[in-house]
């Protein structure tokens, strides 16, 4: 199944719903079904073989998304953050392909073999025009749905590959066509080359439930589009949701038509989720968790698992709230040993594996699916006895300090417990005793406490084996754009101080 | 007839529409209202009318089963015919919504 039929099902059933919003105004589900057709004309028309999108949210984005796949090309979304030499280099990639590019940022494009230029405003035009939908366009069987390149913590970006099949049996096992009521509006500002903002316009479309998106990500302009347009769902990634508090405190601006708020992307610290579960209490909190390999989610800790846990004053259950929830029913997911086989009991922690008709586990040219549908996700994690699971970060962030397996996380989790703490960052060091040891860069508000003071704070909750030996301080931690924090990055700075 | 997985198809004898999600093993009859879908696009046989067997309807965006044949359809444009694969009328599949997660 196509992605593009998502769309043409909400055109013909609810076609007069208003589909994508932005300040610029807004389509219904038959306008975009409408323009998609346009848009894909002109992709038929051009030469090329992928569509490339550079550029910022908005109704273009989901436009150029349906019509690459009515015209039968994959399409690729572009982080238009990277320097213009990166940038330059991953779209001479995607040659030959069409770019459409916002018209600030076609010039950083301009002159690389094999690559058309179309400017956003152009495409839109071409939407529009009646000339562009005169006649049928001939139906191209294309699996591929969409490549996205991934966001990179370690070395060159990969081009996923995500299917048609991997997307829309992800969407209509997870959402009920047309469940959303017309008053629900939910607020994009994910970017559109983040595997969230693909499933986002997918699944907007299919429940009915309008998009009213963000150009890109501020704090400030978060909180009033989300007042302003009675906006009732979000997605955000943790770094975001703890700018978001502050501002609504700011501004004083209380947001009484959200009702679902989910977070993902990253590890979200348990201090600001219970802010967020205070200062929101009207809202469901879902967190979900998935990689770009697995087309979105894979796992979701509910409304009713948040509440519970909140509550709890057992602390199994109390400590879910720092899980990633259970995996979804369509499924199957198994937590494995190093040797890559071996099935791993409750609270046993080892590697992420999962199976399903959405998990796409595929990069160009490269499939890395086992041969009876496994995908390994590199992540390290483990499962409580009622099957919730807790994600423990990349496999390489695990410390292995004699032989003994320490999620940075865990330490991370606690040394922001610490109330002159605000941001920290927990990896590990060459050791010549012990293989790796525990490190950790900070960020402190006010007077740097002691690291005697530190220590003794994680040992008192943990362990001494769990506590860092190289305290570095310093103004701020390094993200990259989607909210990842860049561990290698310290990793690698701190090495050099170590061998120096 | 040979049904792959993403093919589309619509009923002879009315406005049904339907998308295969999942394909069957093997080759089976795709039936709507009574009478064999045709490939979405192309000409149905004319003359023909809705059996009252297969008139209970079929709804858009919902998910259909036959567990012997292991087919899978969507519903992609509602009507009033029913689905059947070989003459045996399909199961809705229970689906349960997830809280929006994107």
């Amino acid at each position: 199944m196509q992605t593009q039929l998502l769309l043409e099902m909400a055109a013909e059933t609810i076609g007069d719903r208003e589909a994508y919003t932005t300040v610029e105004g807004t389509l219904s589900y038959a306008d975009a079904f409408h323009r998609a057709k346009g848009g894909a004309a002109l992709f038929h028309r051009l030469k090329g073989d992928t569509v490339v999108f550079l550029g910022h949210n908005g109704p273009a984005f989901p436009l150029a998304l349906f019509a690459a796949g009515l015209a039968g090309k994959p399409f690729a979304p572009v982080n238009y953050r990277l320097a213009d030499e990166d940038l330059r280099k991953l779209v001479a990639r995607t040659a030959p392909s069409i770019v459409i590019a916002d018209g600030n940022m076609a010039a950083r494009v301009h002159g690389i073999d094999g690559v058309t230029i179309v400017t956003r405003e152009a495409f839109e035009a071409a939407c529009d025009d009646e000339d562009n939908h005169k006649e049928e366009l001939p139906f191209v069987d294309q699996d591929i749905a969409v490549l996205l390149f991934t966001s990179g913590t370690t070395g060159d970006p990969k081009a996923a590959v995500l299917r048609h099949g991997n997307l829309t049996s992800y969407v209509i096992s997870t959402v009920e066509f047309m469940g959303a009521g017309e008053e629900e509006a939910a607020l994009v500002s994910v970017p559109p080359y983040h595997i969230a903002g693909i499933s986002a316009v997918l699944t907007g479309t299919y429940s009915g439930r309008r998009i009213a998106y963000l150009h890109s990500f501020a704090p400030d302009a978060w909180v009033q589009l989300a007042h302003a347009e009675k906006v009732t769902h979000a997605m955000v990634v943790p770094t975001m949701l703890a700018r978001i508090l502050d501002e609504m405190e700011r501004m004083d601006i209380d947001l009484p038509h959200l009702r679902a708020l989910s977070y993902g992307g990253g590890r979200m610290p348990q201090s600001v989720i219970e802010r967020a579960i205070k200062k929101l209490p009207q809202v469901d909190f879902v967190n979900a968790y998935g990689l770009t390999e697995t087309s979105s989610t894979i796992s979701v800790l509910g409304p009713e698992d948040h509440r519970a846990a909140f509550s709890s004053d057992d602390a199994h259950v109390r400590a879910r709230l720092g899980s990633v929830g259970r995996p979804l029913p369509s499924l199957e997911l198994e937590i494995r040993g190093a040797d890559g086989t071996t099935v791993l009991g409750p609270r046993e922690s080892g590697e992420v594996y999962v199976r399903g008709e959405q998990v796409a586990g595929e990069y160009l040219h490269k499939k890395m699916l086992s041969d009876d549908g496994w995908f390994a996700t590199n992540d390290s994690g483990w499962l409580d006895e009622e099957g919730y699971l807790f994600v423990e970060g990349r496999l390489d962030d695990v410390i292995v300090r004699g032989g003994e397996n320490i999620s940075p996380g865990e330490v991370e989790d606690v040394l922001r417990l610490h109330p002159r703490v605000r941001d920290v960052a927990v990896y590990g060091l060459p050791d010549d005793g012990w293989g790796e040891r525990v490190a950790c860069s900070l960020v402190c508000d006010g007077d740097v406490p002691s690291v005697e003071e530190l220590a003794d704070w994680v040992k008192s909750r943990l362990r001494s084996t769990k506590t860092p030996e190289n305290w570095d301080f310093r103004e701020e931690l390094p993200y990259n754009e989607t909210g990842k924090l860049l561990r290698r990055v310290l990793k690698s700075e701190m090495s050099k101080g170590v061998a120096a | 007839m040979q049904v792959k997985p993403g093919s589309r198809w619509r009923s002879a004898v009315d406005t049904t529409e339907v998308v295969v999600v999942r394909p069957p093993k093997g080759e089976v009859s795709l039936e709507c209202g009574g009478h064999p879908m045709v490939a979405l696009g192309s000409d149905a046989p004319e003359g023909l009318t809705i059996s009252p067997d297969f008139s209970a309807g079929t709804s858009v965006g919902k998910r259909y089963v036959d567990a012997e044949s292991g087919i899978e359809l969507l519903g992609s444009k509602a009507g009033t015919g029913s689905l059947a694969i070989d003459g045996r009328p399909v199961e809705l599949k229970d689906a349960k919504p997830l809280p929006a997660s994107d």
